[in-house]
């Protein structure tokens, strides 16, 4: 192995010394252990700032996170259930070029996905064709028949969708999965920034970072530009489970954000197929719900009977198209990890174009022959229910014991269609900060795509963070943390 | 504004306002148990009951310090709690500061009960509730848009309030009749009285430190310039209420300001002599008129039928 020049920077020992390269793509380092020009910046700060200093910052921004309530909620647990968003130090760092080609890609994803709703709420031609099968879609347990036939304004279905890239060890960018539900996350985007601004002004001085503060107004843009016909200042809301939710705090801060009135079921009723608010000054009409309550609970009377955070008479109101719901409902059908599998597929079906962000390899386990190969690899693979998020009802078989495999072995034999399997994925990995020094951990990255009259993606996202050593799972409900995510001019 | 907000802002005042009220009220008695033996505080621990809303019967064998006691605990922390817990429901439109003031004193409370400092330093434990409820209310001032929202803030406040006084002086008067000779055990009842209103110092102001039941009637029902009578927290209403009905657009009524300015007037235009003759009446009718207003801000703005809004 050659040895480097002189002048050539290289992890060198400082913070860095117990920062180690192993088989995943590093964010800041190349093969040469040599920095990246994008992370030059960084890396020469963190060289030569006092460790003191970067305590002293750390310490900073736990307090702002801690001051401003910045928490989520850890479902299955009595007490203490209110945390502090977990938050690194140090930003991940993109390319203009590597988010160019992240853009395009997700342009040309929402764009099929939406097609591909549309479709089989409708006609079902890519069923008829055998893009998909039937089956596939019917047996989808986020499959709503009540759509049949419901059209959404201008044919977007999912007017927001938070979409999970991981960058493989030959460094291109795939899909992970979509969330085109109520992916959350998005404050934290937000607020983080706001934070790493106060923290690191010399950094942002030096680096040109792309903005991203203009999030709520393009949301409100795209809510608007959804409105039902003929509604000249439409009423927009959001529609929220309650302070007890784990995104509550979300759904506070972008409505503060946005200058929208923030709703609990109970504000809202509907009468003759219309929504309205109740408030001191006498019901006012609501046009458009950026809902952040799932299908199964926006109206007992379509859905769930027992729930009581919907309103009674709402899907009524949507199918007369009174009043738009964004995202529409039934949209969970096409981030079903099954389904999944299809996107590639459905992207050439819909657009004629070639897939520009690969999917990650998926074994379908309602196929007999692909099932056997996984079970009898169990250890090698991620197994994964289809109709889950967050991390819940995951085995990750190299981590797993023979007591989990065997659990998740039945589970599979019971019930094929609810599971896949995906290979063991070397996520990349990118410096944080740990009590004085450098270590590098997997990351991911959640972009956020709006859909209205265009499509818009602030540039950035959420970077999830594997906080502990070794550690691939990023959710936040599992341990992990968050970094701001820069893209460079 | 949303109905929910508004009742929630409404509830959290109220139930802060109670809790001040009620550890006033309990400092005073225990201020005064110290100057006094305990033969004559079984009776002012039952009127302390009865302010509370607790009127008995009571169990022969029952301590009625104890029993009021444990009552007044449970309306303060209870009251701060369901305070917060209103606040947090409406947190995206009240002030930071606000929330962070009253969590503060919510856990500050939780941490004293549960020291014991309730119990060891009772008097301790009641000025601490006494300041951090006059923060809040100074911070909700000084930092919250004066609008709709703080308006249903300042009526909360201001409708407990009233009723409250007003039932406190009916206990009194209940039990000392006015124009009778007073000994000097009374006469240390109605400083306490005074003093459960904050109104000691200010009445001193006014008819120097000679205390007569008329005049502690007429003070603490009738000043239009002390925040602790009557007469102010219904003007106080009045004006909120009807800067309520101006932004109320399709829902103005003339209802809930009818019914306040009423109560508003009857104060305000009631010789003290005619106040005198009926006072029992007079005190019961201003309760009344209290609950009267409650119920009718609640059809008018916040649970009023659908039918009824979607005709106007």
């Amino acid at each position: 192995m050659a040895t480097p020049g002189i002048d050539e920077p290289r992890i060198a020992s400082g913070p860095f010394s117990s920062y180690v390269l192993d088989s995943a793509f590093d964010e800041m380092f190349d093969a040469q252990r040599r920095p990246r020009q994008h992370y030059r910046a960084l890396y020469e700060l963190l060289l030569s700032l006092p460790v003191e200093e970067m305590r002293r910052k750390k310490q900073a921004a736990d307090v702002s996170f801690l001051h401003q309530g910045i928490t989520f909620t850890v479902y299955g647990r009595d007490e203490g259930t209110e945390r502090i968003f977990p938050h690194d130090l140090l930003p991940r760092i993109l390319t203009s070029a590597e988010w160019e080609t992240i853009e395009r890609g997700l342009t040309q994803r929402i764009t099929a996905l939406n097609f591909f709703l549309r479709d089989i709420y409708h006609e079902g031609r890519c069923l008829a064709d055998g893009v998909v099968p039937r089956e596939m879609v019917y047996s989808c347990k986020h499959f709503r028949r009540q759509m049949r036939g419901v059209t959404a304004p201008k044919n977007i279905y999912v007017a927001v969708m938070g979409t999970d890239l991981i960058r493989l060890p030959d460094g291109r960018f795939v899909v992970l999965e979509d969330n085109l539900r109520v992916p959350s996350g998005v404050s934290y985007m937000l607020t983080s920034r706001q934070v790493m601004k106060r923290i690191f002004p010399e950094l942002f001085q030096y680096t040109d970072v792309r903005p991203i503060d203009h999030y709520p107004e393009v949301l409100l843009t795209t809510l608007r530009a959804l409105a039902p016909e003929g509604r000249g200042e439409p009423n927009i809301v959001l529609l929220t489970p309650g302070v007890y939710n784990s995104a509550y705090f979300e759904h506070t801060y972008l409505a503060r954000q946005m200058g929208i009135e923030l709703v609990e079921g109970r504000d809202l009723v509907v009468h003759d197929n219309v929504v309205y608010m109740r408030t001191t000054g006498g019901l006012r009409r609501v046009d458009v719900i950026y809902r952040r309550v799932d299908d199964d609970f926006i109206d007992p009377l379509a859905f769930r009977s027992d729930s009581i955070l919907g309103v009674a008479g709402l899907f009524n109101a949507y199918r007369a198209g009174n009043v738009t719901l964004a995202n529409a409902l039934g949209t969970g059908v096409a981030d079903d990890k099954a389904l999944y599998a299809y996107v590639p597929k459905l992207i050439k079906y819909f657009l004629g174009e070639d897939p520009i962000l690969d999917n990650v390899e998926t074994f379908l386990l309602t196929e007999p022959a692909e099932r056997r190969h996984v079970l009898d690899h169990l250890e090698k693979y991620v197994v994964k229910a289809v109709g889950e998020s967050g991390g819940y009802g995951m085995l990750i078989g190299p981590h797993s014991t023979a007591e989990q495999r065997e659990e998740f072995r039945q589970l599979i034999e019971a019930d094929p269609r609810n599971y896949i399997a995906q290979p063991t994925l070397m996520l990349s990995r990118a410096p944080c900060f740990f009590d004085g020094k450098v270590e590098p951990r997997h990351v991911d990255l959640r972009p956020y795509i709006l859909c209205g009259d265009k499509v818009t993606i602030v540039p950035g996202g959420l970077t999830r963070v594997a906080l502990r050593s070794g550690s691939l799972v990023v959710n936040s409900s599992q341990g992990g943390g968050s970094k701001d995510t820069w893209v460079l001019q | 504004m949303l109905s929910r907000v508004a009742d929630s802002l409404y509830w959290m005042s109220r139930y802060l306002e109670r809790a001040e009220h009620t550890a006033r009220v309990l400092g005073t008695q225990l201020n005064l148990m110290l100057e006094q033996g305990p033969k004559s505080s079984d009776r002012r621990w039952l009127r302390v009951l009865a302010s509370l809303g607790h009127t008995g019967p009571f169990a022969d064998d029952s301590d009625p310090f104890a029993l009021a006691q444990a009552h007044a605990l449970r309306q303060i922390t209870g009251g701060i709690g369901f305070a917060r817990e209103n606040a947090r429901q409406v947190r995206e439109q009240i002030s930071s500061e606000m929330w962070e003031q009253l969590n503060r004193l919510f856990h500050e409370v939780k941490r004293l009960e549960s020291a014991g400092l309730w119990k060891s330093q009772p008097l301790d434990f009641l000025a601490v509730i006494l300041e951090s409820s006059h923060l809040v209310q100074g911070v909700t001032d000084s930092t919250m848009n004066h609008g709709e929202g703080w308006q249903f803030i300042q009526v909360g406040r201001f409708i407990e309030r009233a009723a409250a006084i007003a039932r406190l002086l009916d206990i009194y008067f209940h039990e000392f009749p006015a124009g009778q000779p007073m000994d000097s055990g009374e006469h240390m009842e109605w400083i306490g009285l005074l003093r459960s209103c904050t109104a000691f110092e200010a009445y001193c102001k006014v008819y120097t430190a000679d205390l007569r039941p008329e005049r502690v009637a007429e003070f603490l029902l009738l000043n239009s310039e002390f925040p602790h009578s009557v007469r102010f927290a219904a003007d106080r209403m009045q004006n909120s209420l009807e800067a309520i009905n101006q932004a109320a657009a399709s829902r103005r009524s003339p209802r809930v300001a009818k019914i306040a300015g009423r109560l508003s007037a009857g104060l305000m235009f009631t010789p003290l002599e005619e106040v005198v003759v009926g006072l029992a009446e007079f005190f019961a009718d201003i309760q009344q008129q209290c609950a009267r207003i409650h119920v009718a801000i609640h059809e008018v703005y916040i649970t009023y039928s659908i039918e009824a809004a979607i005709e106007v």
